[in-house]
């Protein structure tokens, strides 16, 4: 990145006496690079100030005692671990970001898919139609959702009943809701994999295909021996990346369900919001957010590992 | 999926035929593509349809439960009229474009200087700065709003829409920079050179070359500015208490549902009132924003 180049282009321009010209050069870069920093300086203080220190501040925070005047070490994590609520919370988090990135990762290959073969102008207004679950702000279309849902004026159960089926309670048992929580992240996921797998698609070079047509390989061979492998790191990116929006998510089952019922749909983040802002207990509910630390870390890990290798790949 | 080319795979005794056969596979695969891609947008448009269909209604209408309920009886915009004139939606409303703007203005100033200096000035741990900007993309609101809730307490600024405007750069910054870098390295070396050998400072060189040349990635990195503070949820949510300090998405699903008696028609329309813009934006400039999000899946 940071390359000699146009260092020394940079000096030879303010053409200072041949003897002295190391020395300038010297100070020239010195400044430079001063300068540099300084552009990055607010950068580095948002990192510092607004996501380094916290991450302490957090780890100092769940020590404490619910006044938060008393050290009790790791007591808040203990205790969330002896409750049975909390290891609902565990389960349905997994659930829901391993089933939920699933789903959207294969209806988001189907679509590319469909996009794909069709070419032209008119793909590009398909494509507008289909983000639109993804352009509309989370919070406003789950509250859509919510009133789909809805008990007694429910549109879908409406539907069902219009078709002769039994009414379905969506957000009335735990499994339901569990269920319905995962279908509203999938509608708004999948948009977001169909347009970073169209572009993968898009990049594959056409010629893999046509000796492959030529060798007399299937549709299916196709797939597997040229798309998949090609596509290998996009889909890995994407799902860690997923992964990892998806195991913090907060606004679908804050709005659709607040984590009822009988707390069996609680994810990690509305657990510790409902724990540390809603009851008040900032410790505790510091050590909630908490738990997601290592599991984030492990997959950030991954997808850094991933990305810095694709830009190795595409930089040679 | 795609019969297209799985023709040719098949046995193909006259020539004639084949490529008739291929013709007419293709057709076949285009407009089955076109049939299964018709049931995706109906089945992802449903909620949005139903939004707009409930905003039109009447609370008669809707109370009544009468007939169907997909299809508005008795259109009327007088929950959009009602909105419009509602001294607190209009607060959230000016809310949700102040913070946004003040968001996007922040988020882009700093994200661009610091591409800027990254991509071409460089200086001793450039490349550590690089990697910690991904890696603080990764970390989602979720993971440290309750110390940020102590700290923001400390600054007094609980229950102030500036809580916002110092936050969301945080969760905006990280993504815009990462494009930006990824726009300006794609910028060829020889341009600035010419331009220092034709004596331009760093300041000109930023604003008359990086800028122009890099505008499709400035685009995409606002549109995700704006999209981050627009549309964030659980900060104002922790953070502003009372209804007149709330932004759009928080005003609608906290202060318009009061206790159990829904006036869904006006929520639909607040909410269709609060997805416009978005919509809007995306409409005109989604080229840019997706080709800025997928930058990384295109090369190679």
């Amino acid at each position: 990145m940071a390359d000699g180049s146009t260092m020394v282009v940079g000096a030879s321009a303010t053409t200072p006496p041949a003897p002295r010209q190391g020395g300038t050069m010297k100070r020239l870069a010195r400044r430079r690079s001063m300068a540099a920093l300084a552009l990055c300086a607010p950068l580095i203080a948002l990192i510092i100030c607004l996501k380094i220190y916290p991450t302490f501040y957090a780890i100092f925070l769940s020590m404490l005692d619910r006044k938060m005047n008393h050290f009790v070490g790791l007591d808040n994590f203990a205790y969330l671990l002896g409750r049975p609520s909390f290891h609902l919370v565990i389960f349905q988090s997994c659930l829901f970001a391993v089933t939920a990135v699933v789903m959207k990762a294969i209806i988001g290959f189907i679509l590319a898919h469909l996009m794909h073969n069709i070419r032209g102008s008119s793909q590009r207004i398909w494509r507008g139609l289909l983000l639109v679950p993804w352009v509309i702000p989370l919070s406003l279309s789950t509250l859509t959702w919510w009133w789909l849902f809805d008990p007694s004026y429910s549109a879908f159960n409406w539907t069902l009943s219009w078709l002769g089926l039994p009414e379905v309670p969506f957000l009335g048992t735990v499994w339901n809701a569990r269920i319905s929580v995962i279908m509203v992240n999938t509608w708004f996921g999948a948009p977001f994999f169909m347009i970073m797998y169209l572009a993968a698609l898009k990049s594959v070079p056409e010629q893999l295909y046509e000796a492959a047509a030529i060798d007399g390989a299937s549709a299916w061979q196709r797939l597997i021996f040229i798309t998949l492998p090609m596509m290998r790191n996009i889909i890995l990116i994407t799902v860690l990346y997923s992964l990892i929006v998806t195991f913090a998510d907060f606004d679908i089952v804050r709005i659709l369900t607040n984590g009822g019922p009988q707390d069996g749909t609680h994810l990690f983040a509305t657990y510790a919001f409902a724990v540390g802002i809603q009851s008040g207990n900032i410790p505790r509910g510091a050590s909630v957010s908490l738990f997601m630390f290592p599991v984030l870390a492990t997959l950030a890990f991954f997808v850094l590992r991933d990305v810095l290798n694709r830009n190795k790949e595409v930089a040679t | 999926m795609s019969g297209a080319t799985a023709a040719a795979g098949g046995p193909v005794p006259r020539k004639k035929s084949k490529v008739g056969s291929l013709e007419r596979q293709q057709r076949i695969s285009i407009r089955s593509s076109y049939a299964a891609l018709s049931i995706f947008v109906v089945i992802f448009l449903v909620p949005p349809f139903y939004m707009v269909m409930t905003a039109l209604k009447s609370s008669a209408e809707i109370s009544a439960q009468q007939g169907n309920p997909w299809i508005v009886q008795s259109p009327t915009m007088e929950n959009f009229i009602q909105l419009a004139t509602d001294a607190s939606f209009q607060r959230y409303f000016i809310n949700s474009v102040w913070v946004t703007a003040m968001v996007v203005i922040i988020s882009m100033a700093i994200a661009i200087l610091a591409a800027f200096s990254l991509s071409r000035m460089g200086f001793k741990g450039a490349q550590v700065l690089s990697t910690g900007v991904f890696l603080t993309y990764l970390v989602p609101p979720s993971l440290l709003f309750i110390p940020l809730f102590q700290i923001v307490g400390t600054l007094g600024l609980i229950n102030n829409t500036w809580v916002l405007v110092l936050l969301f750069p945080t969760l905006a910054v990280p993504f815009c920079t990462w494009i930006m870098i990824g726009y300006f390295n794609s910028i060829p070396k020889e341009l600035d050179e010419a331009a220092l050998i034709d004596g331009a400072t760093y300041p000109q060189i930023l604003v008359k070359i990086f800028i122009p040349v890099a505008l499709p990635g400035i685009i995409a990195a606002t549109i995700f500015a704006f999209t981050v503070a627009w549309g964030g949820f659980l900060y104002p949510l922790a953070y502003l208490y009372s209804a007149d300090q709330a932004t759009l998405t928080v005003g609608i699903v906290r202060e318009l549902i009061k206790g159990d008696v829904f006036a869904w028609g006006m929520i639909m329309a607040a909410c269709v009132m609060a997805a416009a813009p978005p919509i809007i934006v995306y409409t005109f400039l989604m080229d840019y924003y997706v080709a800025g999000l997928t930058a990384g899946a295109t090369k190679g």
